[in-house]
C-alpha cells in the first residue's frame, strides 16, 4: 500500500476543508469522466498512433483524477476512499462540466472537445501550481507538464482538420456547432468556486481568459476556421445538472463495483 | 517465510538494495537510474523510502512499490513505509548517465536534454534531433508524440529505417 504525501516539500497551507472538498471533487470528476470518454476510443482510433495518443492522454488524466480523489477523501474525513468517490456516487452527485461527458462522436468531435478542455486545463493548472493550497499545488505541478503536451496535440489536430480536406473541415465545423456551447461553463464559476476565488485559493477565471483566447485565436487562424462568436453557454454539470449521457457513461464505469461490491483485481 | 534481518539497516545498504530493483516497463533501468527514488530514511529498524511517479497515471508505480517491499523483505527488513511524493515533480534531468547509456544499448533513444514539449505555441515545430539507437544516425523523424508507454514517443530512422522508441525529455 502506498501512503500519500502529495505535498512533498511545498509549505503547508490549510484551507477550510468543507469549502475545498466539493471543488477538489469537481476536478477529480472532470478528469475521470474525460479519461473514460477517451478510453472508449481504445482499439477504435483512426490510426494506431492516434489510438495510442488518446489512450495515453486518458491515462494521464486518470492518474490526475486519482490524486484529486485521494485528496478529496482526506478532506472529507468520513472514511470514504478514492474508489468510493469514483464508483459509488450517482450522476447527480458528479460535478464535472457538461463538456467532458459529451459523447465522442467522430474524431473531429473528440479533438475539438479535447482542445476546449486542454486550453482551459493547462492554463488553470499553471495558476494552481503556484496557489496557496499545498496539495492542490503539488498535483497541478505534476499534471501541468502533461497538460502542455495534450494541448499541443489537440491544437495541432484542430489545425490539420480545419486546414485539411473538405471532409475534415465539414466535420470540424459540425463539432464546433455542437460543442462550443459547452465551453463557457469551464470559466463560469459556481457559487463554490466563487467562494474559493474570494479567499485566493482559486484564480479568478477572468485572469485565465486572455491567454486562453489568444491561443484559440492563434490555432483557429492557422486552421483557417473563423471563430464562433457570441455562443450561448450551457451550464449545469458543475452543479449536478447533467445531460442524459452521464448516466450511461457511469453505468459502464461503475458496473463492476455496483454489481460486485468491493471487488479487487 | 520472512528471513530475520542479518544486520541493522543503514541508508547505504538500502540504497544498494534499491539499485537491484528494476523498472518493470524498461527492465534494463534500475529505479535509481530512472531518478524516481527521492529519499531513504532509516530510524532504528524503521525504513522510509520516498518515490515519485514519472507520469501521473504511470501503472508501474504500484509494481515498483511492491518490488521495493519484496527486495527489502528478502533481507529481513519488514518495517517499511513507502511515500509517494508528487512535488517536486519528476524530470528526466534526474535520469543518471549510466541509465542513459543502458537505455541506448537496449534500443531506446535516451532523452535529449532541454527539448521538453516546449511552448504550446510551438505547433508543428521542428522535431527534436534524436540519434537512432541502432545505427547512430541523426537522420530520424518523429512518427508520433505518443508511444508505447507514457514516457516515450515514437521515432523512425531515415537511414536504417528502423522504428524506435524515444524516451521523451520531460521537465
Amino acid at each position: 500500500m502506498l501512503t500519500q504525501d502529495l505535498s512533498g516539500t511545498k509549505a503547508a497551507a490549510a484551507t477550510e476543508p468543507s469549502l475545498l472538498f466539493p471543488y477538489v471533487l469537481q476536478l477529480a470528476d472532470t478528469s475521470l469522466i474525460l479519461a473514460h470518454r477517451l478510453s472508449e476510443w481504445c482499439g477504435h482510433g483512426p490510426i494506431l498512433e492516434q489510438d495510442l495518443a488518446m489512450a495515453n492522454i486518458a491515462l494521464d488524466l486518470l492518474g490526475e483524477a486519482r490524486s484529486y480523489y485521494q485528496y478529496a477523501a482526506e478532506l472529507e474525513g468520513q472514511g470514504r476512499t478514492e474508489d468510493d468517490l469514483a464508483y459509488l456516487r450517482s450522476a447527480v452527485e458528479y460535478r464535472n462540466p457538461l463538456l467532458v461527458e459529451q459523447p465522442n462522436g467522430d474524431f473531429a468531435h473528440t479533438i475539438l472537445r479535447q482542445f476546449l478542455f486542454d486550453n482551459f486545463h493547462y492554463h488553470l493548472l499553471r495558476k494552481l501550481k503556484d496557489g496557496p493550497d499545498a496539495q492542490l499545488a503539488a498535483i497541478a505541478e505534476k499534471s501541468v507538464k502533461e497538460a502542455a503536451y495534450h494541448l499541443k496535440w489537440s491544437s495541432e489536430w484542430v489545425i490539420r482538420l480545419g486546414d485539411g480536406t473538405d471532409e475534415s473541415r465539414k466535420r470540424l465545423d459540425k463539432a464546433i456547432a455542437t460543442l462550443w456551447r459547452f465551453a463557457g461553463e469551464l470559466t463560469t464559476p459556481t457559487a463554490a468556486e466563487t467562494a474559493l476565488q474570494e479567499i485566493g485559493v482559486l484564480p479568478d477565471y477572468a485572469t485565465l481568459l486572455p491567454e486562453m483566447q489568444a491561443h484559440t485565436e492563434h490555432v483557429f487562424a492557422e486552421a483557417n476556421v473563423p471563430l464562433p462568436t457570441a455562443v450561448f453557454a450551457q451550464l449545469g454539470g458543475k452543479t449536478g445538472r447533467h445531460s442524459e449521457h452521464l448516466g450511461y457513461l457511469l453505468s459502464e464505469l461503475q458496473y463492476m463495483q455496483r454489481t460486485y461490491p468491493g471487488l479487487t483485481w | 517465510m520472512v528471513i530475520p534481518a542479518t544486520s541493522a539497516p543503514t541508508e547505504a545498504r538500502i540504497w544498494q538494495l534499491l539499485e537491484e530493483v528494476s523498472d518493470p516497463e524498461v527492465p534494463v533501468l534500475s529505479i535509481l537510474d530512472l531518478g524516481i527514488v527521492r529519499g531513504v530514511a532509516v530510524e532504528g529498524d524503521k525504513i522510509t523510502v520516498t518515490i515519485t511517479p514519472t507520469y501521473s497515471g504511470c501503472p508501474a508505480m504500484n509494481t515498483i512499490a511492491t518490488d521495493i517491499r519484496l527486495r527489502l523483505l528478502a533481507e529481513g527488513y519488514t518495517h517499511l513505509t513507502i511515500h509517494n511524493q508528487l512535488s517536486p515533480a519528476w524530470t528526466t534531468d534526474w535520469m543518471s548517465q549510466a541509465g542513459r547509456e543502458k537505455l541506448e544499448a537496449y534500443g531506446i533513444a535516451p532523452p535529449v536534454d532541454g527539448t521538453a514539449t516546449g511552448h504550446m505555441l510551438n505547433l508543428f515545430g521542428k522535431d527534436t534531433a534524436v540519434r537512432c539507437p541502432i545505427c547512430k544516425s541523426e537522420h530520424t523523424h518523429l512518427v508520433s508524440q505518443f508511444g508505447s508507454t507514457a514516457c516515450k514517443a515514437h521515432y523512425q530512422c531515415d537511414d536504417c529505417l528502423e522504428p524506435f522508441d524515444y524516451f521523451k525529455c520531460h521537465n
